[in-house]
């Protein structure tokens, strides 16, 4: 049966009939088949033997790895599915199920792994760092060979005992879309049948049969059971070459351990592995045809190297042999398959089989970079000279090592008949959503289709582009589409920030949504834009899809009725089929979310056609704008040069010489991106205004800034600057000036909603309110200059224990990619503000280091002295230990410092300087602002003071202040898989701060259940609603006695959030603070999740508390219950949220049973907390640190 | 002593019926109001224009944030959706049925004329044992006449009629220009039962926080008098059951109501205020009422003081009004 599937769902469709457990654990690109498999087992769908596998979510990868490794030695058939570090987490346990010959298969979307900096995209250098496992390492090139070797790995793993990973380009593969045939459950059962099944049950552990596996071995006898396992390593290739013949013999689909395409004598050949071998494939053939001797060999089976097949399948012309990996060994002699090829021939050529050609390793693909036919081409001509390079990269410009092998901008070796278009939109226009739609439209219709999508790193207002491709036979192209008869556009502001039409063929359609009337459109293009249009002869066509949209009741959704307008004007099908075609599909889609929603969505498209019209284009190019440039002129050379092209999507085009060489980029970076993503932002209204603070507190972008100064200062401000007279005591001429940076604003209304001042002459409005950014955008732009001569207001006059006080300084972390509303950043925002000087933050892999690192741009940025946040993400299981190994630091060279200054006493001394740094206490910020000023004088003297010691004090002089190091992560990180971690290091007694920013999923990947999720609400891997209470945190810390903590939420309680953060700082120990932040993936409106903090205290879900050891050791009861007690039901906080109402929906009754049981969870421990806050100071566990008992 | 009583052709233990309420928002609520005697019960109404709100809001709230991000192309369990977003309010009924032995009546306030017909069907097959339609919009349009409003519920009615096969009840507005005449054109339809009155959210108006809120206020005994009245009138004049809804606290004011005419009396705020025990209260009182006035079956009292029973019922009429304005200039002193 043809399907339209993504390669996840290709090889997890397998997968999942063929196993009887599934132990998962969420990373990209894998997630999908962990979703689906959950998804799968959820609504009872049995495997081919007719019962439904368990799919059971783990703490990590590592924990998923030993569930299957239990699962397997007590005789099921399990498997995994994971990536990148998820992979490399589970090498221990894969020593041992290869030790062990257990057969099982690991599906690995392959992905790079974090080195100078995370990649969540495709490559494989995870598979490549298993290599050694013992696992057979098996790569499918595409969608549907994921489907038909996650079979083929199955049935050989069972026959051969040995584990296999069977893997495939991760984003590439795993996300591309594309027409397969599928295979039947009775081929699944012909390829493994129940004896294979039932002989591993029989090696299985059993007390009926009982022997002992996993013992400890000595020197007598360890090396001679590793050898034991040698021959079934031998006869693994030929059991799976036996199991590819079996199912050829099935279904006609045939494929070779290593296939050779090409010239049959040919001269010069690529070897390769994965999706990169379909484009060499392809290419070779062009190649061929035009008469050049040249192959391309794929190699399938990695492990175990089938080195025969290899020698056998290479013609014996070939003279030039170049190796592409999809690695990179830092330091080796070449990577894993050019050292595999040339051990292989060189081998046979010692031993006079064969002749020794010239072989030659290369690199290419790293982390999902592009592999065309170009540079397929150029490799292999690469090969044609005299002394090709050794050891090569292709895709780069590889300035510093001089290895980049060249190639010519474009090769088209696409059958005439494909259909090729891109559409750019955003994420939230569902652009996206309504291309799948359109595939899968064009696969019914018996069309083959292949559809990829590339997003940007930004989670608000991202950009999306589509990568589609139809035709009558099947498509093999892994990579973008360039020369594209159809792009669609969107979004009109996209065409001036990026390039639109590169993209485009001669001749194509340019179909825009365009909010100008049919007559003004032409003048609204950017002049670049005119003349690509004018230079490539492209007929241009709009439709205000916004409006149609509104009309029909979809504000904001324009995707049908673009959709629509691309049927129409590509004419891919005949217009009323497309048209029936589309309706049937918005059936499909939007049937179980009500008739009403398909209704509107069947309005849209009717009306879309009527509102299209065709754009007259004119002789010449006569546009006054031009596109923008990413960041100003003003802005630093490396911001200017790099940021700048990777914003402007010129990233590819960078040298390795402009990269660092480490992974260290400036902070700051994101000032420059100004992103206008927002329609509506926020604007203050001066007289209205009570200065609470209250707006810039919650805001999550950091774009709503305060300063008061003297009226003087107002001097040269531009006209209409808003000002108002300071609202506080002692400063009675000072003025106040609440600026919101509007071009960084998303419009997310947080602060609307925080505003505690309704205006009373218009009560629907507020002291700070939404307006459309275009009319007042130029202007404000120019207060924004002007607001910034401002000078910073001086942290040493500032009341910060107030929120109010608090918004005077400055944020360090500002305008990030994060969501529009954002429930997390807000507290980061305000770490940066009361500590960013002196702040060392370990960031948890998650949305905070995704916000917080994801390249371009970076947030976190430094102040005018040029001090701010140390910042860096180590991984995602490591955090804790990552950030106790900053204090570990820090207070080791603190110490060194101490003892270098008093040995150099003599020469700094004179007037106490030298006590007075060694004695200083540094808990306030007046006492930290002194001391900085000690220290700076400190170094004015050691200048110029020779030897060993001032230059030691001077490397190590700076942590004299003290430094505030905090780690940071979310509930994936924190209950999960860093959770032992974080146990350990706030057991250590060391003055650590932990920012726990719990959104109670997975945010990241996409809203998978952890073990903060709450009982009686769904998320992926909890589909059917959470079963077990989430886990308090909160109160396995207080156990030690010697941890401050608190729980917070900024919504409902803003002055405890500021209140607990700052103790927590000052505390000297480990400090745990759990920020209730809300989330997209809550089901939620963004708007109102301060409103939903609100309800979550007020109906005593979370209640806010803090627990402070110092107050014990004073003697008073250190459990502090700072909120009320409740006083709504818990469903009032619940109700307003998909992810406890959906359930209701799917099994009412499941959910009133798991409400009501949350209803008494929330009531019970309530009461505990109550007691907690009414015993005696003996009752709870001493610092012991400080006291006996 | 025997309460059994028949609203709409359903053999009912006793006349006490709680009507809609957030006490039977739940399996168990229903419970332990047949726990707590009541005779049956209404569950709150399915409106259609929030699960059509619900529906869109599911929607939006599902697809946020989707296809914008390659790490989280969704955020919600794919399976966490449901074609039928009624399927909450079906379930109850579902297992309400199988829960409790009194009858279970279904609510229903349409928007749309395939909505009415659509959700009276899924009730119906949900195995309510009636439904009652909650018959009630604004009509906020100031060119709408009278005769509009009453042809659009009589029109809702009818195709409902048309739809399902267990006994339909109308609750009614009393504020149609000639209740009677509404009555009587309903129940010549096929409306098996007429609920007096329908009480009606009204926005409150916070001059502090210059803001509207939605607040509910239970009804008390004040609010007998206006559906006492028309029951009595109607008491015998239709040919449909009639039940009495609002005021009621005491099993006096259950007595009142039976004499002027209902076939079951209704109540929810009292049950709220006092809890769903309340209902054995209001039952006793009715018992001690009947044993002091030696009734032994409600046939013997019910519609006593109906205007059915009174000879001349236009001087019963003039004799009210007059009466009542005697009343009214005593309290006020006017």
């Amino acid at each position: 049966m043809r399907v339209v599937v993504d390669g996840n769902e290709a090889a997890a469709s397998v997968a999942y009939r063929l196993n009887e457990i599934c132990c998962i654990y969420p990373i990209t690109p894998s997630s999908p088949m962990a979703e689906l498999a959950d998804q799968w087992s959820s609504e009872g769908r049995p495997n081919v033997w007719g019962t439904v596998p368990t799919v059971v979510e783990m703490q990590s990868e590592g924990g998923a790895a030993g569930a299957l490794h239990g699962s397997l030695q007590a005789g099921a058939l399990a498997t995994t599915f994971t990536a990148s570090q998820g992979l490399l987490l589970m090498l221990p346990n894969m020593y041992k199920i290869a030790g062990e010959l257990t057969p099982t298969v690991f599906h690995v979307a392959a992905r790079s792994l974090a080195a100078q900096g995370l990649s969540i995209f495709g490559d494989h250098s995870d598979v490549m760092a298993a290599r050694g496992t013992g696992f057979a390492l098996l790569a499918s090139d595409s969608v549907q060979e994921a489907h038909d070797l996650a079979l083929v790995a199955q049935a050989a793993t069972l026959r051969s005992r040995i584990p296999f990973i069977h893997f495939f380009d991760g984003f590439r593969t795993s996300h591309e879309l594309n027409t397969i045939e599928s295979l039947s459950d009775d081929d699944l059962r012909a390829l493994v049948p129940e004896e294979l099944v039932h002989a591993h049950r029989g090696r299985a552990l059993s007390p009926d049969r009982p022997f002992i596996r996993g013992t400890a071995q000595n020197p007598d006898t360890y090396f001679q059971s590793r050898e034991t396992v040698n021959p079934f390593y031998a006869a693994a290739p030929a059991i799976v070459q036996d199991a590819m013949d079996a199912l050829a013999g099935r279904v006609g689909r045939s494929y070779r351990l290593v296939s050779y395409h090409g010239h049959p004598e040919a001269e010069r050949v690529l070897v390769l592995a994965g999706s990169g071998a379909v484009t060499a494939r392809r290419t070779v053939e062009r190649l061929v045809g035009d008469g050049d001797r040249v192959g391309v060999l794929q190699i399938r089976l990695v492990r175990p190297f089938p080195a025969a097949e290899l020698l056998a399948a290479l013609p014996p012309s070939v003279r030039r042999v170049a190796v592409l990996d999809r690695t990179k060994e830092p330091g080796s002699e070449g990577e894993p398959l050019f050292l595999d090829v040339v051990s292989a021939l060189g081998e046979a050529h010692s031993s006079g089989r064969r002749e020794l050609p010239l072989v030659t390793g290369g690199r290419y693909g790293l982390s999902s970079k592009e592999f065309t036919p170009a540079m397929v081409a150029g490799v292999l001509e690469e090969l044609r000279g005299e002394r090709p390079r050794r050891r090569f990269t292709v895709g780069i410009h590889d300035d510093v090592g001089a290895t980049s092998v060249a190639y010519g901008t474009e090769l088209d070796i696409e059958p005439p008949g494909t259909v090729r278009a891109v559409f750019f939109g955003l994420g939230s226009d569902g652009t996206v959503g309504a291309n799948k739609n359109t595939i899968k439209i064009l696969g019914d219709a018996g069309l083959c289709a292949q559809g990829y999508f590339v997003y940007d790193s930004k989670k608000s207002g991202s950009q999306t582009v589509s990568h589609l491709r139809f035709g009558e036979s099947a498509i093999e192209a892994p990579y973008l589409v360039s020369g594209a008869s159809f792009v669609g556009c969107h979004q009109f502001g996209l065409l001036g920030t990026i390039d639109v039409l590169g993209r485009a063929a001669r001749g194509a359609t340019l179909l825009l949504d365009c909010p100008e009337p049919p007559d003004e459109v032409w003048d609204a293009l950017p002049l670049t834009v005119q003349k690509q249009v004018l230079a490539k002869g492209i007929r241009v066509y709009a439709i205000d899809a916004s409006r149609v949209a509104r009309e029909a009741g979809l504000p904001g959704r324009t995707n049908t009725v673009l959709q629509t307008c691309f049927f129409a004007l590509s004419g891919v099908l005949p217009r009323d089929d497309a048209i029936a075609r589309i309706k049937d599909a918005i059936e499909h889609t939007y049937a179980r979310r009500g008739a009403e929603v398909v209704e509107r969505n069947n309005a849209a498209v009717d009306s879309a056609l009527a509102a299209l019209h065709e754009v007259a284009v004119p002789g010449e190019a006569t546009s006054a704008h031009d596109i923008r440039p990413p960041v100003p002129d003003s802005a630093p050379e490396f911001v200017r040069e790099v940021t700048g092209a990777m914003l402007a999507g010129r990233g590819d085009e960078l040298p390795v010489s402009a990269l660092p060489v480490d992974g260290t980029y400036p902070s700051g970076t994101a000032a420059y991106e100004k992103r206008n993503i927002a329609d509506f932002v926020a604007v203050w209204d001066p007289d209205t205004c009570i200065q609470c603070g209250s707006c810039s507190f919650v805001c999550p972008h950091s774009v709503i800034r305060s300063r008061f100064y003297e009226p003087g200062q107002l001097e040269g401000a531009p006209d209409g600057f808003p000002s108002a007279p300071l609202d506080a005591r002692g400063l009675p001429d000072a003025r106040f000036t609440l600026q919101v940076y509007v071009e960084d604003c998303t419009g997310c209304a947080l602060c609307v909603e925080a505003c505690p001042v309704p205006n009373p002459t218009a009560p629907s409005r507020k002291a700070i309110n939404l307006e459309p950014r275009e009319p007042i955008v130029a202007a404000e732009r120019e207060r924004i200059a002007f607001f910034e001569t401002l000078p910073v207001n001086d942290r040493a006059r500032l009341d910060y224990a107030s929120v109010r006080g608090a918004q005077f300084l400055q944020p360090l972390f500002e305008f990030s990619g994060a969501c529009a509303g954002c429930g997390e950043t807000p507290y980061v925002k305000l770490l940066s503000q009361l500590f960013g000087e002196r702040l060392m933050v370990a960031n948890a892999t998650g949305c905070s280091s995704i916000y917080g690192g994801n390249l371009p741009t970076t947030p976190w940025t430094q102040n005018g002295d040029g001090r701010g946040p140390a910042w860096s993400n180590s991984l995602f299981e490591d955090n804790a230990e990552f950030g106790l190994g900053f204090r570990l630091t820090a207070d080791a060279h603190a110490r060194l410092a101490r003892e270098r200054l008093g040995g150099l006493r003599a020469e700094l001394d004179g007037d106490g300087l030298v006590d007075d740094v060694l004695a200083a206490p540094q808990v306030s910020d007046t006492e930290l602002q002194v001391q900085r000023a000690r220290v700076e004088e400190l170094k004015r003297r050691l200048d110029g003071i020779p030897g060993r010691a001032a230059d030691d004090l001077r490397s190590v002089v700076d942590h004299l202040v003290r430094r505030s190091v905090w780690i940071v992560g979310g509930d994936g990180w924190a209950y999960d898989i860093g959770s032992g971690g974080l146990d350990h290091v706030i057991a250590s007694g060391l003055d650590i701060n932990v920012l726990v920013l719990d959104t109670e999923v997975y945010s990241n990947t996409g809203g998978q259940a952890s073990k903060a999720t709450p009982l009686g609400a769904v998320a992926k891997f909890a589909t059917a609603g959470k079963h077990v209470p989430k886990k308090d945190l909160a109160l396995q810390a207080i156990a030690y006695g010697s941890v401050y903590v608190a729980r917070i939420a900024m919504g409902a309680d803003q002055h405890q959030t500021l209140r607990a953060l700052r103790e927590a700082e000052a505390y000297e120990g480990p400090s745990l603070v759990i920020a209730y932040s809300h989330c997209i993936a809550h089901g939620i409106d963004m708007q109102k999740g301060l409103d939903q903090q609100h309800r979550a205290v007020a109906s005593g879900y979370w209640p806010l508390m803090r627990y402070d050891p110092v107050i014990r050791d004073r003697g008073g009861n250190p459990f502090l219950l700072d909120s009320a007690r409740p006083r709504m039901p818990l469903s009032e906080y619940t109700k307003s949220e998909l992810r406890f109402r959906s359930l209701a929906r799917t099994n009412p009754a499941e959910a009133e049973r798991l409400a009501a049981a949350a209803q008494l969870a929330v009531e019970q421990r309530w009461q505990l907390y109550e007691e907690m806050a009414t015993r005696g100071p003996e009752r709870f566990q001493p610092d012991t640190r400080r006291t006996s008992a | 002593m025997n309460l059994a009583t028949a609203y709409m052709g359903l053999e009912l233990r006793n006349p006490l019926v709680a009507s809609a309420s957030p006490l039977s928002q739940t399996v168990d609520g229903i419970r332990r109001l047949d726990e707590a005697g009541v005779g049956a019960v209404v569950l709150y109404s399915l409106f259609e224009e929030e699960l059509r709100r619900e529906a869109e809001r599911f929607a939006v709230l599902g697809t946020a944030g989707t296809e914008s991000f390659a790490e989280a192309l969704t955020y919600m369990p794919e399976a966490g959706e449901s074609a039928e977003s009624a399927r909450r309010y079906l379930s109850l009924i579902e297992r309400a049925r199988e829960a409790v032995g009194i009858p279970v009546i279904g609510s229903l306030n349409g928007v749309t004329p395939t909505g009415w017909t659509r959700y009276a069907r899924a009730i119906e097959e949900a195995g309510a044992n009636a439904i009652e339609l909650n018959v009630y919009d604004i009509p906020d349009d100031p060119r709408t006449t009278g005769a509009d409003v009453e042809a659009r519920h009589l029109d809702v009615v009818q195709r409902v009629l048309d739809t399902v096969q267990i006994p339909v009840a109308v609750k009614l507005s009393p504020y149609y220009s000639s209740l009677g005449s509404m009555a009587s054109r309903l129940a010549a339809a096929g409306v098996d039962g007429l609920v007096l009155f329908n009480r009606f959210l009204q926005p409150h108006i916070d001059p502090d926080s210059l803001s509207v809120s939605a607040q509910i206020e239970l009804s008390g005994p004040s609010d007998q008098r206006l559906p006492m009245t028309w029951i009595a009138i109607l008491r015998g004049r239709v040919g449909a059951s009639l039940a009495a809804s609002g005021g009621v606290e005491t099993g006096a004011d259950l007595a009142r109501y039976l004499l002027a005419g209902s076939d079951v009396v209704m109540t929810a705020s009292s049950l709220l205020r006092h809890g769903r025990d309340h209902a054995g209260t209001l039952l006793n009182g009715l018992i001690e009422w009947m044993q002091a006035k030696e009734f032994s079956s409600l046939e013997e009292l019910r519609g006593l003081m109906s205007v059915e029973r009174e000879p001349d019922a236009e001087a019963r009429r003039r004799a009210g009004y007059v009466g009542m304005l005697e009343a009214a200039r005593q309290t006020f002193n006017a």
